[in-house]
Parts: C-alpha cells; sequence; structure tokens
C-alpha cells in the first residue's frame, strides 16, 4: 500500500527539551494511523508540526511525495485537542462559515447526518455539551472533504458514552476509504480503531505494527490475573513471572491450565481469577517499565 | 472575498448577539451625553475666561487679569483659534496689547459683557473694542464629538484587540489556522466589521441624541463621516498591533487600559488642553483620539472644510497604515 504521508527525522524542542526527537514514519493510503503514547510524549506536537500549526526544528514532511503545499491545505481536516468556537454562533452557522472558507465543501445535510448533530443545530456552539462539541468539530473538520484527517485526543474528557459514540462515527468514516491520523492515550481506542500504531514515549517511537502484531511479537503468553489481596501471600512460591498491579496480581502464563493446576494445587481462592490476553498497556508497560496513563 | 465576507458576517453576529455590547453602545452612551446635557444645560460654570494674544507661552507682565483667582488668563499664540473660541462662548474676553490694546467680545455673552466692563474700570486705557458675533457652543455641543469619539475608542479598542486575544488563547485562531484563510483576510475582515459597527451606532447614536439635544452642526455630515472613518481606521491599527501576538487576556486589559486612559484624559474630550502647559500638549498631538475629536469639532462647530481638516485627517491615515502594517507583519495565529 503506497503512503499518503511520510514524515523523517522530526525534531522539536522547547527550550532544553527536544519534545519530538527524530521521528520518522509513513502512513499508508486509507489506514487509520495511531500515535499512541501517555501525555507529554511528542504527539500533539509530532501531529501539529505536520499540520503545518508548528514548525518543526528539523526534519522533512511529504504529502503525496511532495512538500505539503496547498493542495494540502485543501486536502486536510483537522480537529484540534480543544478548540472553542465563535460565541453566538449556532452549531448550523459554525458549519456555514466554515464551509465557505473552502473552494469545495461537502453537503451541509451529510455531515450534520453523519456527525449526528440534529438535534443541536440552533444551539450556540458555546452551549454545546463535550460530546455534542466535539461531534461538531468533527464536523468542521469533515467539512472540506478531506482526504486525510488529523484526529488530536479526539474522546478526551469524553465519558464512556459519549466516546463509543465517537468511534463509531470514526468508523463510519473509515468505511469511506479517508485516511485518519489519531492521537490517543487511551489503548482501547488504538485497539478499536487503528490500523497501525506507532508508540511514542518522551519524544521517540519506541515500537509500531499493526495492534495484533505489536502484541504476538511482544508476547507469547496470556495473563492469569487474581485480586492482589488474595495472590500476595504466595507470589514467592508461583513459578511463573508476575506482575503486581494496584489492585490485582498478573501471572504470565504460556498455559493457562497449567497454572490454574497449580494454584488449585495451592489451594489459592479462585474466584476473583481473570484470564486475559496482552494489551497495549502491558507492552507500553514492558518497554518502558510504566504505564499508559500515569 | 467570499471568505473576508463570511467572516465579517460571523463577527457582526456576534457583536449584536452580545447584549452587553448592545447596552454599552445603544444605552450607556446616550445615557450619559443626556446627563450631561442636562447637567450643563445652564451657563453654569462659574470661572471667567480671558485670553491674550502673545507670542510667549506666558502671558506679558502687566497683562490684565493677570493674578486674579477668580478669572483664568489663556495665553493664545494663534489669534484667529482665539477668537473663534469668543465667538462661541468658550473664552469671555480676548485681549492683544500688541494690537493697540485690542479686545474682543460676544455681544451676546453676559460674562464677556462683564469682564469688558471690569477691564474698562480697573485698567483705563485706549481700548479697542471688537465685537463677535456667533452662536454659543453649549457644553454638551463641544462635548459631544468627545463621547462619540470616546465610544468609538473603546469599542475598536476592546471590540477588536481583546477579541483576537481570547481567540488565540482559547484555539478559535489555531482552528481558522487549518484553514485555507490567510492572515490578512482574517484580520481585514474583522477590521471591517469593526469599521460597520462603529460608523452604524455611531450614526445612530447621533440621531437618536440629536432627538433630545439639538446639537450645532455648521459642517457637512459627510466630512463628518469621513473623519469616522479614518479616525476609526487609526484605532483599529492600534488595537491589531496590542493583539499581534498578545494570548493572555489579563494582559491585553492591561496594555488597552494603558493605551486608552492617556487618550481618555489628554485627547480634549472632556475639557479644553488651552490653558495645559506646552508638553502636555505636544503629547495630545501623538494621540489619535485627539485628532478625530479636534476635527469633528471643527467641522460640527466651525463649520470647517476638507482643507482646514486635512492635517488631522493625514495624520490618522499616516497612523492607520503605520499600524495596520506592522500588526499585519507581527500577527501570528496561535500562542508563542
Amino acid at each position: 500500500m503506497s503512503s499518503i504521508l511520510e514524515v523523517k527525522n522530526l525534531v522539536k524542542k522547547f527550550a532544553a527539551v527536544r519534545a519530538v526527537d527524530g521521528v520518522s514514519f509513513a502512513v499508508p493510503r486509507g489506514c487509520c494511523f495511531g500515535l499512541l503514547g501517555p501525555n507529554g510524549a511528542g504527539k500533539t506536537t509530532t501531529i501539529e508540526m505536520i499540520e503545518g500549526i508548528t514548525e518543526p526544528d528539523a526534519g522533512d514532511i511529504f504529502y503525496r511525495g511532495s512538500p505539503r503545499g496547498e493542495r494540502f491545505s485543501l486536502e486536510s481536516g483537522i480537529q484540534f485537542q480543544s478548540t472553542a468556537l465563535m460565541d453566538y454562533l449556532t452549531t448550523r452557522e459554525v458549519l456555514d462559515l466554515f464551509a465557505r472558507l473552502y473552494p469545495d465543501h461537502s453537503p451541509i445535510g451529510k455531515l450534520v447526518e453523519l456527525c449526528q448533530l440534529q438535534s443541536f443545530l440552533d444551539t450556540y456552539a458555546t452551549r454545546l455539551s463535550g460530546g455534542q462539541r466535539q461531534r461538531l468539530l468533527l464536523a468542521v473538520a469533515l467539512i472540506n472533504d478531506p482526504t486525510i484527517l488529523f484526529l488530536d485526543e479526539p474522546t478526551t474528557g469524553l465519558d464512556p458514552q459519549a466516546r463509543r459514540n465517537f468511534w463509531q462515527l470514526i468508523q463510519h468514516i473509515k468505511e469511506q476509504g479517508k485516511t485518519i491520523l489519531l492521537t490517543t492515550h487511551y489503548m482501547e481506542e488504538a485497539e478499536t480503531l487503528c490500523d497501525y500504531l506507532v508508540i511514542m514515549d518522551e519524544g521517540k517511537i519506541i515500537a509500531e505494527g499493526s495492534p495484533a502484531n505489536l502484541l504476538q511479537k511482544h508476547f507469547d503468553h496470556t495473563f492469569v490475573c487474581l485480586d492482589r489481596e488474595v495472590a500476595q501471600p504466595h507470589l514467592e512460591k508461583l513459578e511463573e513471572p508476575t506482575t503486581v498491579h494496584r489492585d490485582h496480581v498478573a501471572l504470565e502464563t504460556k498455559s493457562v491450565n497449567q497454572t490454574v493446576k497449580q494454584l488449585l494445587g495451592m489451594n489459592i481462592d479462585l474466584n476473583s481469577l481473570r484470564v486475559r490476553t496482552p494489551s497495549l498497556d502491558d507492552l507500553f508497560l514492558k518497554l518502558t517499565g510504566h504505564h499508559l496513563r500515569e | 472575498m467570499k471568505q473576508i465576507l463570511t467572516l465579517w458576517q460571523a463577527r457582526n453576529r456576534e457583536y449584536y448577539r452580545d447584549k452587553g455590547s448592545l447596552f454599552w453602545s445603544f444605552v450607556a452612551t446616550p445615557f450619559m451625553v443626556i446627563v450631561l446635557a442636562i447637567a450643563f444645560s445652564s451657563d453654569n460654570q462659574e470661572i471667567l475666561r480671558a485670553g491674550i494674544v502673545a507670542a510667549s507661552p506666558s502671558a506679558p507682565a502687566g497683562t490684565p487679569f493677570a493674578g486674579d483667582d477668580a478669572i483664568s488668563l489663556i495665553v493664545y499664540r494663534d489669534r484667529e483659534i482665539a477668537i473663534d473660541r469668543v465667538r462661541f462662548h468658550q473664552l469671555d474676553i480676548l485681549l492683544s496689547m500688541s494690537e493697540q490694546n485690542r479686545y474682543w467680545i460676544n455681544p451676546d455673552s453676559s460674562k464677556g459683557r462683564l469682564l469688558e466692563k471690569l477691564l474698562l474700570a480697573q485698567y483705563p486705557a485706549e481700548w479697542q473694542k471688537t465685537e463677535i458675533s456667533g452662536r454659543r457652543v453649549r457644553y454638551i455641543d463641544w462635548v459631544l464629538p468627545g463621547i462619540l469619539a470616546m465610544n468609538m475608542m473603546f469599542s475598536g479598542l476592546w471590540g477588536i484587540g481583546y477579541v483576537i486575544v481570547r481567540y488565540r488563547k482559547n484555539g478559535v485562531l489555531k482552528r481558522l489556522q487549518a484553514t485555507p484563510i490567510k492572515a490578512w483576510q482574517f484580520l481585514l475582515s474583522q477590521a471591517l466589521s469593526r469599521l460597520t459597527i462603529m460608523l452604524t451606532v455611531t450614526t445612530l447614536v447621533f440621531i437618536g441624541c440629536n432627538q433630545f439635544v439639538d446639537f450645532m452642526m455648521l459642517g457637512s455630515y459627510w466630512l463628518l463621516l469621513l473623519i469616522a472613518i479614518i479616525g476609526n481606521m487609526a484605532i483599529i491599527g492600534i488595537s491589531l498591533l496590542m493583539a499581534a501576538r498578545t494570548a493572555s487576556e489579563e494582559l491585553a486589559n492591561g496594555l488597552l487600559n494603558l493605551i486608552s486612559f492617556p487618550m481618555l484624559l489628554l485627547s480634549e474630550l472632556w475639557f479644553s488642553l488651552d490653558a495645559a502647559p506646552a508638553w502636555l500638549a505636544s503629547i495630545s498631538g501623538w494621540l489619535p483620539l485627539t485628532h478625530i475629536v479636534k476635527a469633528a469639532r471643527a467641522v460640527m462647530l466651525e463649520g470647517a472644510g476638507l482643507a482646514e481638516i486635512s492635517q488631522h485627517l493625514l495624520i490618522l491615515l499616516m497612523m492607520a497604515v503605520v499600524f495596520i502594517t506592522i500588526s499585519a507583519k507581527l500577527f501570528r495565529w496561535h500562542k508563542p
């Protein structure tokens, strides 16, 4: 699959801090490409350099094989992490305003339907709930029918239901064949939406690949989990490598049957037992020693 | 053009839907005009004002009324300006010792006649009298251009500069930056919107207040409109300059106060600086509001034509061009 966007050795410094430190990747056409990492990893700085909002200190950015120009500006749609909208303009007026700033635009009715804006079209944009506001900002990002869509932490601050609704919207947009570059610190969001992931920490890429491949590459085991208070007295006797979390203990195992047998033999209460496959958070913990959301 | 018009319309909507700004424009300003009109309806300014034409900044020795606490003695270098002051009752008597003890009074001014009697009684000499007639300029006639200009200044400074700073802080500018709109198109749309709003508001307030207080208007309304347009552009220029990079509303507020207070005090909005020290008058000459007010007063109270106010218009135009050019060069969409 050919890449629509390519970045090479991007660097951005803020005073003495290298917020982005030599980042390179290529985004395949039609892919939902995720930048995953904790707050402060350099995701927003990276995406804003690509969008043209922040000037890189070093590195190159290519759109369709050439440096970004007017075509990039007309073919890209952007949803920033935190954006207010004009005071005293309704949802409908905000859409009309942004539509008229582009030479061509998507039919407003189609966007209203796609982003489910019908119920608050005549409400001032400043009076919308968090979920409504994000849906309106998504519609604004889609107003020019972009080929590539940038979404910077689009569900941060939303309640779980609003977040899931938003994911559904992004799935619909993916189905239209648009390329999406998404930053997030929610592993579930990355796992649900992204076809390809770049995991960042402290300005650098620490791993990349599809979510499934990443997990396959770094893990050949599953986790058997028990409540911490149940498992902790027996930790020294357990054969499997263990990780102690805040509320539970995870045992890495290649055979769940054998581990369960061992636990039964030790007469441990298994009422709290859970079996789970490794997640991106486990991967992040393995690579960096800390959790995504710390 | 379509983009500029779109942003112009959006900003206008924000203005007329904001009840606070509407209140300030259409209630507070006329209220101030009417209160001042009532407060100064009678000629209750107690102090007597005598003028002396002299080449030096201070009155020559032996000038009548010098040292009299009850009479304010003002030195004029420009004889014609001083004569106009008498004509419009802003000066009760004018003396010129170098012109064979000549004096001017307005026969319709009771204070003028009183000072004439005092002059002749206390300073016997061969005095030559000249009478200058003219409709009395009430304080409200004199202060009205100042009030309207002040309204324009506040509206221009806060209505454009403060809004841009807020938009930079909350990310609206960043959102606009991500569209094909150019910085100059955005700035032009904001400036045009504010110009439209200020001209509409000022015209409506003028017409409305004129129903209650019949203002003196000797010159051309078209000239007044021209002063308002060019004056507005100069104020918008200052406002855009302040907002070019500022990203904090608190700092913007401080800067706007710093800009507006000297103009409020030194632009002859409320009182004439005729009697003020020369250095204060020269500072006043650097302030755009001074030129707006002086040009508007000249048109309204003296019936001045384009040639007579062209110097003020030229200064305002230069200020507008310089401020707008620098602010367009300095402008940044987002926080540094």
